[in-house]
């Protein structure tokens, strides 16, 4: 019994001792597996990959970087579990996750309790507003998505719309916001109608939004294969009308299930990353975009998506941040993070203040459509 | 009346897609009343393995047929390592087992395939038919004679053959059938190795219409169950017939009133039904002796 507890107590010293020497240690509890897997697997991928090139290059200020990555499979709780973890076993200087905003708020109070550092993935406007100070996050909000495709609607003389949105949460959340903001940008919402994450056919919804007297156009918030089923049941209904995506599909992924033909002519605001290839020559995201793509599409031989690039610019602000705090204390680094201006990501470019910890603007979304099969911005 | 004719072909199209998984339900239901609830992932594997074959260079038929023939494998896998063992366990073990198994598939497959969506290109183009003032895709017409063949198949399967007879023989009393001379080890892993089979044909299928990704199964097996419950466990005519209806009932309910409750309006009537009709539309009244 007393040899044991030596051996305990010996290696919990030893475990000690290793971890006061240890590198940087930075923690991430991701979505890798499960429902969100389309988030997280790109987003896992993407830290692991650019920890690689950071410590090949010499780490920050000379430390190396340790990831501890964790997979919550979409769930919050196991979120808030390996949140704990991270901060007090593995005592982590800053947190990276939340693919989504249930997994997100789980963390949200361990890392605001513990003053830890943290950079949420996730979408939704509550991470950040209000504003906590040791919260952060990447990805623009469904809100600022809708702003960007009612100015494309209003540029287009478009007043009077139909919505189809998923019930999945992403669609939901965005579908309340986009009712929100419709009236500031003189907007009215003729018909509204649901479907199902899983449903095979959504013709009956769309013949309804078609013979609503003066819509316009539509508008399907949503993601996964909902948005691909409801494009190419717009096709085969013949409806004339412009069909609006959201960022939630801003893939090559969806031009390739909704198929070319049908989802000729579909416009949804999305990131510079989307469209790399195309990217003007005097644009300040254009060197960030194409070497992430570059790095990340040879890799892992599968394309880039949007979600991994809020992983990536995710980890670019923590490691600019760490580098200035100078230190690897987290309130130093929460500060130095705070203090970010300017930093070119994929999504954006970031600008963080003390009651703004999104940082991006409007800007940051491209309307894009797609013309043959490709992306196209229409900006 | 151009919106009637859109919401009903919405109806069958989806109703046929619910009745083909219903349908992969039956025969290891006749065989040993066990509900498999890997049913659903039967399905995805049907429509993942014929996408990685496919992309892999296989022509689409014998993409099909491999995804048909590895999915029947994997069928009498289960039988033979995870019901086989616990037999004599009461059924109700039995599934819980199948949840068991289809948590393993899931799992194996987002590892040996991939998390994303994929699909399969339509087998006879994507062109609308136009029809009756309204539009219906060459699949779903794929889909709906889908239904029916299986349908028709499983009807002379357990009425006209002696192998379909033996299937039920098992169910009703398995010691009885031993007696008679059927081989029940034999019955249960051709049940086994048939429904999976068919639930890879629904698969194969319904993936140009429903696309298919590794978590598919559990919402596919989750309508499917609905379905054969409506029309009856275990009668193939009850699972063709409670497919289309739930289909019919979603389509109508969210073309005439509102999408959002399309679910609800079907569950409700699922439920009436089944207060007024526990055995389903089409099952049998089952009397035990005590």
């Amino acid at each position: 019994m007393k040899f044991t507890m030596t051996a305990i107590a010996t290696l919990l010293a030893l475990g000690l001792t290793s971890a006061a020497q240890a590198d940087i240690k930075l923690g991430a509890s991701l979505s890798a597996s499960g429902g969100a897997a389309f988030l997280g697997d790109p987003e896992a991928k993407t830290l692991e990959m650019l920890v690689e090139e950071v410590n090949a290059a010499g780490g920050i200020n000379g430390e190396k970087i340790e990831l501890i990555l964790y997979d919550d499979g979409g769930d919050p709780n196991k979120a808030r579990t390996f949140a704990t973890r991270l901060v007090e076993d593995d005592e982590v200087v800053a947190i990276i996750g939340g693919s989504t905003t249930g997994t997100t708020m789980s963390i949200l109070p361990v890392a605001e309790d513990e003053g830890i550092p943290f950079i949420s993935l996730a979408g939704a406007i509550q991470i950040i507003d209000p504003v906590r100070p040791y919260v952060f996050k990447t990805p623009h909000t469904d809100r600022m998505a809708c702003e960007k495709i009612f100015t494309d609607m209003q540029k287009n003389g478009i007043t009077t719309i139909g919505m189809i949105s998923g019930t999945d949460g992403f669609g939901a959340s965005m579908e309340a916001q986009c009712k929100d903001v419709a009236g500031t940008y003189e907007i009215t919402i003729a018909a509204q109608e649901t479907y199902a994450p899983q449903d095979a056919d959504m013709t009956p919804q769309l013949t309804k939004i078609k013979s609503t007297e003066g819509v316009q156009a539509i508008l399907n918030p949503g993601f996964g294969q909902g948005p691909a089923i409801v494009t190419r049941n717009y096709a085969q209904l013949g409806i004339d009308l412009p069909l609006y995506q959201s960022h939630g599909v801003a893939s090559d992924g969806f031009i390739e299930l909704a198929g070319a033909d049908a989802a000729e002519g579909v416009r949804l605001p999305g990131t510079a990353l989307l469209i790399a290839d195309i990217i003007e020559d005097g644009d300040p995201q254009k060197e960030v975009v194409a070497a992430y793509k570059a790095a990340y599409e040879e890799k892992y031989g599968e394309a880039v998506s949007t979600f991994g690039g809020y992983a990536h610019d995710a980890f670019r602000l923590m490691t600019d941040a760490i580098a200035r705090a100078g230190s690897d204390d987290p309130s130093a680094i929460r500060d130095a993070l705070e203090a970010t201006d300017g930093l070119v990501g994929t999504t954006g470019i970031y600008s963080f203040s003390a009651d703004d910890h999104l940082g991006l603007d409007l800007s940051a979304f491209r309307m894009l459509e797609i013309r043959d099969g490709k992306w196209t911005s229409i900006d | 009346m151009d919106a009637l004719m859109q919401f009903i072909y919405s109806g069958l199209t989806v109703g046929a897609v619910y009745a083909l998984v219903a349908l992969g339900f039956t025969i290891i239901y006749n065989a040993s009343d066990v509900v498999n609830f890997a049913q659903g992932e039967f399905v995805m594997l049907g429509g993942m393995i014929t996408v990685f074959a496919f992309d892999a260079g296989l022509p689409l038929p014998l993409a099909a047929l491999t995804a048909i023939v590895a999915t029947a494998a994997i069928g009498v896998a289960l039988n033979k390592f995870a019901i086989e063992p616990a037999r004599g366990a009461p059924v109700v073990s039995l599934i819980i087992i199948t949840i068991g198994a289809s948590i393993l598939i899931r799992g194996a497959s987002q590892v040996i395939f991939d998390k994303q969506l994929h699909r399969l290109p339509a087998f006879s183009g994507d062109d609308p038919i136009h029809l009756l003032g309204a539009t219906l895709l060459p699949q779903s017409l794929w889909v709906i004679c889908g239904a029916f063949a299986i349908f028709i198949g499983l009807w002379l399967f357990f009425t006209r053959t002696l192998l379909g007879k033996a299937v039920l023989a098992t169910a009703n009393n398995r010691l009885a059938a031993q007696l008679v001379g059927i081989n029940t080890g034999f019955v249960m892993t051709l049940s086994f190795a048939l429904s999976a089979a068919i639930g890879a044909l629904a698969g194969v299928l319904v993936t140009p219409i429903t696309l298919v990704s590794y978590d598919v199964g559990v919402g596919l097996a989750l309508k499917g169950f609905a379905a054969a419950m409506l029309g009856g466990m275990g009668n193939p005519k009850g699972a063709l017939v409670g497919g289309l209806l739930l289909g019919l009932f979603e389509a109508l309910t969210a073309g005439y009133i509102s999408s959002q409750y399309k679910e609800a309006v079907a569950f409700v009537v699922i439920l009436a039904v089944l207060f007024v009709m526990p055995q389903g539309l089409f099952g049998e009244k089952k009397t035990e002796r005590v």
